[in-house]
């Protein structure tokens, strides 16, 4: 980090580390836009759309990374992208707690079916101690 | 020879039943290994996240993200209780479960009502027979937890924590101590806790794309999300972890049953010998 052409560049997402290393340029598709960040840019923080983050090495390779979305700290000397693993969008948020929503209340729906197997036990065991009782004043009488 | 067949075919039975608890021990071991890999593997970026996030509040503190404000009435909490798909992992479930119906009751006293969010299909079972509200689940999420499977079930609870519905949030998982060791964690999702920064001596601000509340607020429910994927990958860690001893205790006592038998076995065998060595004698001295 000592060299000031470079910048280090991390790139982590919640599943793990994806890429560490120094970088001559970073590439990064911000929400207003694709921005380019070069060693001892002024700080910034941004969201991510999804796409591509483009790392230029040392060597002058460059090395591609889908993001799914997420955000960008840019340091003087270091730039860390946080990355979504998955695609954000509010719809298909929406549709993911609605499913959640959607299987708790199934569990739910199932309790109560648990309550009346539970209610028709208890039925059976009281029409058989009823059966017993008439059995035995039979025996009494007869 | 009476009853040595018996004890002969129940031997190999045990022997069967041994070989696949052995065969669970070692799959355990191994797909410990891999949660364990999985759990380092999401550190950084909590940290990293850690880091962004106190710099942000720090650098803002006009805005109050509802994320952050402790509100002073607690009325109703929210739990999210990580619990196994799959049993044969000892206590591990019921220690969860106990620490939970432990906070229940101590919120319960407080007055407020609970409503949970259950992850894995133990958590579902156990709690479905209780008359806890619950809000969201997610099962059979399998060995490898992934974040995606896991947003609707963070969101539901985000939502109702934002709509005032519920005015705290805690989080039990099996913390993964080591190997022989987990024990049930409680920790308190939201609000936020105040995350304390590394360097706040050197005052410098972002610029920030969109506005700094818009940024913070969409990376403490990112937060929040990687906590909640964190405590399931450790989940699971724990659950290896526990069936692997489970496992080895079982092959351990089916072991001992098997000597037993043998010996059993033994024994009756040479009483059957003895005792038609003996007839034989008897037949001979007769004659």
């Amino acid at each position: 980090m000592a060299d000031p052409h470079t910048i280090h560049v991390d790139i982590v997402s919640a599943e793990g580390e994806i890429f560490s290393g120094a970088a001559t340029m970073v590439f990064a598709p911000a929400s207003q836009g694709e921005i380019g960040v070069a060693p001892r840019h002024a700080p910034l923080l941004s969201m991510l759309k999804p796409g591509e983050v483009r790392v230029q090495t040392e060597e002058g390779t460059e090395q591609l990374f889908f993001v799914g979305g997420g955000a960008i700290e840019v340091q003087p000397q270091q730039v860390t992208v946080l990355a979504d693993t998955a695609l954000r969008a509010k719809d298909i948020d929406e549709a993911a707690a609605l499913a959640a929503k959607q299987r708790a209340e199934e569990a739910l729906k199932e309790r109560t079916d648990h309550i009346t197997q539970a209610e028709a036990l208890a039925e059976l065991a009281r029409a058989a101690a009823q059966l017993k009782i008439i059995a035995k004043l039979r025996k009494v009488r007869g | 020879m009476p009853g040595t067949k018996e004890i002969r075919a129940k031997i190999t039975s045990v022997k069967n039943t041994q070989k696949i608890t052995r065969a669970m021990q070692m799959v355990a071991t191994s797909k410990m290994r891999r949660a364990q890999e999985r759990m380092r593997a999401a550190r950084p970026y909590a940290e990293k996240m850690r880091n962004v996030i106190g710099h942000l509040t720090e650098a803002n503190p006009d805005y109050r993200s509802p994320y952050l404000q402790q509100r002073d009435t607690v009325r109703t909490i929210g739990i999210i209780v990580v619990s196994t798909d799959r049993g044969l992992a000892g206590a591990l479930n019921a220690n969860v479960f106990k620490q939970t119906l432990l906070l229940m009751r101590e919120w319960q006293g407080k007055g407020a009502t609970v409503k949970l969010c259950l992850i894995g299909a133990k958590g579902l079972a156990f709690f479905r027979r209780l008359d806890a509200q619950i809000l969201a689940s997610a099962s059979h999420l399998g060995d490898r937890p992934h974040v995606k499977d896991l947003i609707g079930t963070v969101k539901v609870m985000l939502d109702a924590y934002r709509d005032g519905e519920i005015d705290r949030l805690f989080l039990v998982n099996a913390e993964f101590v080591n190997t022989m060791t987990q024990r049930p964690s409680v920790a308190q999702l939201l609000p936020v806790q105040a995350i304390d920064t590394e360097d706040l001596s050197d005052h410098w601000d972002y610029i920030y794309e969109p506005e700094a509340a818009q940024i913070l607020d969409s990376l403490l429910m990112r937060y929040i999300e990687s906590q909640v994927y964190r405590a399931a990958v450790e989940n699971v860690a724990s659950e290896m972890a526990a069936r692997m001893v489970a496992m080895k205790a079982a092959t351990d006592n089916a072991g001992k049953l098997i000597n037993e038998m043998q010996l059993i076995y033994n024994k009756a065998r040479q009483a059957a010998i003895t005792k038609e060595l003996a007839e034989i004698v008897g037949g001979a001295a007769a004659v």
